[in-house]
């Protein structure tokens, strides 16, 4: 538009959307202001148009209208309005408005398709919310539609992927849009040399343990503990002091600490995948270098020694400051890690995923009920056990399910239901436990696991190997054909396609070459997978590197928590 | 930060493997607290680190968009590179990666991208904001000819579906008869898009009758999801209800009416109408549930009344020194069990909010029961009735001491209620476990219980030990010397 424009946002969407545009450039094309959405009148600005940004909800549509029907009419330049769905234009909200009577006030109403957006350099996510739930408790596929969507711009702009396998019933789903999307659009076999070799599908709920641990990398107990969103982390500002000396006498700044976290962080990538205890040495050990580094100046007599040292100097500041702030976040983390507390409830998880005492009732979790712990911290717990034991016995479930209620109140009878219906919580069917053959036939525990130098994924988790990357793992290498007792115990179906390449695009492949394996997690993916995965790629005699995608980045508590049902807030 | 980029690279990756191969091995938080000790100490040499940079803030007339014009401000100064490169984002699109990490993996997708023309999401952006008219944003594959014809009235369903699935507005007006819609139906489901299914769910909703809707979506499961989602979301109880009820899905039924119970805010409104859910076709184990809730909420809004009436009236003495800080309304049980366990623990069981009948009504085990008032009569400092709560009678009328939950819990919530040790050796004497009863009273300083549990260990080295534990001259110190000089 030639005139200036303001953006309404959705503010879910300013996250993402900080990731691939920037305001400067918005700015260049004529955006004026921006605004976040919510009911009442909109803010003046000196603008013609007025632009929404919005995932396409019903509660959202609401807003809009309460802004378009509180618009003066009479101000004059009047503005004009339009919508812009992300990531697709919803008909049903349109209708919505249409009910309402605003339909007409917008001039255009768009989508701006944003189906995969890069978190880093080997890692994509859709960040659709709601993309697990949506599938296994509310069959409802459109997630996966996008999913399939995306992967098509991806080889689009990639090349077509050869082979793809997959596991799990959303995995069938989305290979199959894929292979129809492709037939229909027979002009889509473009030219360009393939990327990936192998396109790897797999189902959240292949793997319903591995996000109800708690993860134990850096990056992961960063997100367990203050929750990574859209690469930005808020921390208690207390172990950041001020910067600048001089600045001492002021007060504790009060506002949270926000950082971004990707690998364009050189200490951080170095780190962040590491058992959390394995952090400890290596930031001593960087702060010995850098300490010595600066001890250089002393030492530098001559004019280019001294030159030397001041262009270095801009690097050396960036990696201290960067070694300040994980130092302190390791400490925030530490604090943590050493309660008591974490303690217990992770040697709880272990003994679960090792297939100690999964069927009876469990004594910590009991008093963590007692103790009103939170809840979803009890419901991560409960799953755990019901996910290792393949189900609970009715009685266990039955107590467990009365004192979740007796504790925490009766609606949360709604949430239980949901998580049995997403498989996470269950009666045992038959007296048959598959777990502790999953477990051995895919090598899930790790007794001698190490921590420091590892030599297997299991460091992760401190024992505990994903089982989703362990299906990545063995895919490649041997195949999944010696699996093919257990795949068959893990819920839905397994299955490889081909896809045609021209003669001229296959790939020759040099000696030594690694294989590129593009892996999908349809309904979440938690860091610690990342971090075994980017583990899988470093390996020196791996033969494969992975990128990732997803639908979303999850940690087991924001994963339960999009299971829950929504209450009402507390009457007080 | 990224002025010397390309010496970083090679600083770094020299030092990459180093990682795996540390030696130290000292306590870790020592080591947490050196390194920032040292990091500290390098703070006076610099003074750069000015994030303020001349990048404009937006003004949002009080509002501000916190995270995007957050990570726009930190981007942009933070990397070099992706401001060089904004001038020419349009024709090289990849730039804006450039600003994205190199890799751990040494496989990264800002190699994959660099070198691309049209990097779509950015592309499109842009184009947004230059032009709002461009019809498509989406980084399409080449588009059937179809695509490229006018506005038509005669598409066929697949035709239809697939404009859909694109954002184009269609009308489905056309599809008259019960066939032609059924196969536009099945079209939308075949391709998956949730937006397109539910729209045309919508059309059928609205001109088929419902008898013939329920049933032909009962052979289509997919499309039967979508529809109960889309009236859960618009909150079109009754249709929902209906069609469940048309289902034999009685369960759903009765847990979907249930929820409505939290769009009631008046509270008697609110328990009539969980009394009106008893009756519904719950699973056997959720019956109780929901039969209980009611229980609950109808004794809650009885005690409600008569305690606001109590405080009020200012005689009563417990509502004066501890007055209520919220209703007890639509609370959990045991919240309401401690609640009463507070405000009403003496009354007899015929009453409403004694705590006993609440026990016997709801069952309450008596783990959870003793627990509970436990942590409501320690609060209340209430010794007495924390030691009457452990003493059984047999019939020989010898008292003993008993706890449903092991004494170490019982220390523990007193600790927490600030117990004196006078109370708190009491029930530490009473923990079983050795080790775990010394541990106790050394952490609390229950002195006589440690000397007593030495004595009877014959430990004479750890009993002597721990007289610098004890002040002094005190009585303990002489319970120690005379138990060292008596054997």
């Amino acid at each position: 538009c030639p005139s200036p424009q303001a953006i309404v946002w959705d503010e879910y969407l300013t996250g993402p959307f900080g990731l691939i545009a920037q305001y400067s450039l918005l700015k260049e094309h004529e955006v004026e202001k921006m605004f976040t959405l919510k009911p009442g009148r909109l803010p003046q600005a000196d603008v013609k148009n007025i632009i929404f940004f919005v995932r396409p909800k019903l509660e959202l549509m609401d807003i809009i209208t309460d802004n378009v029907l509180r618009e003066d009419r009479g101000r004059s330049p009047q503005r004009d309005f339009h919508i812009l769905f992300v990531p697709r234009r919803s008909l049903l909200c349109e209708q919505w408005l249409k009910e309402q009577g605003v339909l007409g006030s917008f001039i255009h109403r768009e989508q701006y398709s944003l189906d995969l957006i890069p978190f880093d350099g080997d890692l994509l996510s859709m960040e659709s919310d709601g993309a697990f739930k949506e599938c296994y408790l509310e069959s409802d596929q459109t997630s996966l539609y996008h999913a399939a969507k995306g992967l098509m711009t991806l080889q689009a702009l990639y090349g077509t992927i050869p082979q793809i396998f997959g596991k799990g019933d959303c995995a069938r789903h989305v290979a199959n849009m894929m292979i129809r999307m492709k037939r229909e659009f027979p002009g889509s076999q473009n030219s360009i040399f393939p990327v990936f070799d192998t396109l790897l599908l797999l189902d959240r709920n292949v793997d319903l343990l591995t996000p109800l641990a708690t993860q134990l990398t850096y990056e992961g107990l960063i997100d367990e503990i203050y929750g990574i969103q859209n690469t930005y982390v808020k921390l208690p500002p207390e172990k950041f002091a001020p910067k600048k000396q001089g600045e001492g006498g002021k007060d504790l700044p009060t506002e949270p600490k926000k950082l971004q976290l990707n690998s364009a962080e050189e200490l951080y990538a170095e780190i962040r995948d590491k058992n959390f205890n394995a952090v400890g040495s290596v930031l001593s050990k960087k702060a010995k270098i850098i300490s010595a580094a600066f001890e250089e100046r002393h030492h530098a007599k001559t004019v280019g020694e001294i030159k030397q040292f001041v262009s270095q100097l801009p690097h050396m500041q960036a990696a201290r400051s960067s070694l300040a702030n994980h130092t302190s976040i390791a400490e925030l983390i530490k604090d943590i890690t050493t309660s008591e507390d974490f303690f217990d409830n992770l040697t709880v998880e272990q003994e679960f995923m090792s297939g100690i005492d999964t069927d009876k009732v469990n004594n910590y979790i009991e008093d963590c009920i007692a103790q009103k712990h939170p809840l979803i911290k009890i419901l991560r717990l409960v799953c755990l056990q019901s996910v290792c034991n393949s189900g609970l016995k009715q009685k266990v479930l039955d107590h467990y399910k009365r004192e979740i209620l007796q504790t925490y109140g009766y609606e949360h009878v709604l949430t239980l239901n949901n998580l049995e219906k997403a498989g996470l919580l269950k009666p045992q069917a038959s007296s048959r436990n598959n777990y502790p053959t999953i477990r051995k036939t895919l090598r899930l525990w790790m007794d001698d696991v190490n921590e420091q130098n590892p030599n297997d994924i299991s460091y992760v988790y401190s024992g505990y190997a994903p089982l989703s990357v362990r299906l990545a793992q063995l895919l490649a290498r041997p195949g999944w054909r010696s699996i093919e007792e257990v795949l068959k115990m893990l819920p839905g179906p397994h299955f490889e396609e081909r896809q045609q390449l021209p003669t001229g695009l296959q790939k020759k492949r040099q000696h030594g070459e690694n294989r590129v394996t593009l892996v999908f997690f349809l309904g979440g993916v938690t860091y610690a997978e990342i971090a075994a995965l980017r583990f899988l790629s470093q390996m020196e005699d791996g033969g494969t590197e992975y990128v990732i995608a997803t639908t979303k980045l999850i940690n087991g508590t924001s994963w339960i928590k999009s299971l829950m049902e929504k209450l009402e807030p507390a009457p007080f | 930060m990224s002025r010397a980029r390309a010496d970083e690279e090679e600083y770094w990756h020299s030092s990459k493997f180093r990682a795996f191969t540390f030696d130290d091995e000292d306590d870790e938080l020592s080591q947490l607290k050196e390194t920032k000790r040292t990091v500290n100490s390098l703070r006076g040499i610099d003074d750069d680190d000015d994030d303020d940079d001349d990048l404009e803030r937006v003004s949002w007339s009080g509002e501000p968009v916190g995270s995007i014009s957050w990570s726009i401000k930190e981007t942009a100064s933070s990397s070099t590179s992706s401001v060089e490169g904004r001038d020419s984002s349009l024709q090289k699109g990849s730039s804006s990666y450039a600003a994205f990490p190199k890799q751990v993996s040494s496989y990264s997708l800002s190699s994959l991208f660099k070198g691309r023309n049209k990097l779509p999401s950015f592309q499109s952006l842009s184009d947004a904001l230059s032009d709002t008219g461009v019809k498509n944003y989406a980084p399409e594959l080449r588009r059937p000819k179809a695509e490229y014809k006018d506005y038509s009235s005669d598409w066929s369903p697949k035709d239809t579906v697939r404009r859909m699935q694109r954002g184009k507005v269609c009308s489905l007006e056309r599809f008259r008869s019960l066939q032609d819609k059924l196969v536009l139906l099945d079209e939308a489901v075949a391709g998956h898009d949730g937006n397109v299914i539910t729209a045309v769910l919508i059309f059928l909703k609205r001109t088929l009758r419902r008898e013939i809707l329920f049933r032909e979506l009962e052979v289509r499961q997919v499309a039967l999801c979508h529809l109960i989602h889309f009236l859960k979301e618009t909150d079109e109880q009754k249709l929902l209800l209906d069609l469940l009820r048309f289902l034999d899905r009685s369960e759903e039924v009765a847990l979907s009416q249930y929820r409505e119970h939290l769009n009631i805010q008046d509270v008697e409104k609110r328990k009539e109408f969980l009394k009106a859910c008893i009756g519904l076709p719950f699973s056997a184990e959720d019956t109780s549930h929901i039969q209980d809730h009611y229980t609950l909420l109808e004794r809650q809004i009885i005690i409600e009344a008569s305690d606001r009436h109590l405080e009020k009236a200012g005689q009563s003495e417990i509502f004066q020194r501890y007055p209520r800080k919220a209703s007890i309304l639509n609370m959990p049980l045991v919240t309401t069990l401690f609640y009463s366990c507070f405000y009403h623990y003496t009354e007899a069981e015929g009453t409403f909010s004694s705590p006993t009948n609440l026990k016997k009504t709801f069952k309450i085990p008596d783990k959870q029961y003793v627990l509970t008032a436990l942590a409501a009569r320690a609060k209340l400092r209430a010794w007495d009735d924390v030691d009457a709560l452990f003493t059984t009678k047999n019939w020989l009328g010898y008292t003993k001491k008993k706890a449903p939950i092991g004494f170490h819990r019982v220390v523990e919530i007193l600790q927490r209620n600030s117990a004196p040790v006078q109370v708190l050796q009491e029930y530490v004497r009473l923990v079983e476990d050795v080790e775990t009863r010394l541990n106790l009273a050394t952490k609390y300083k229950c002195h006589d219980v440690v000397i007593e549990t030495y004595r009877d260990l014959k430990d004479r080295i750890q009993l002597t030990a721990y007289k610098c534990k004890v002040e002094r001259g005190s009585a303990e110190e002489e319970k120690i010397n005379s138990i060292l000089n008596n054997t």
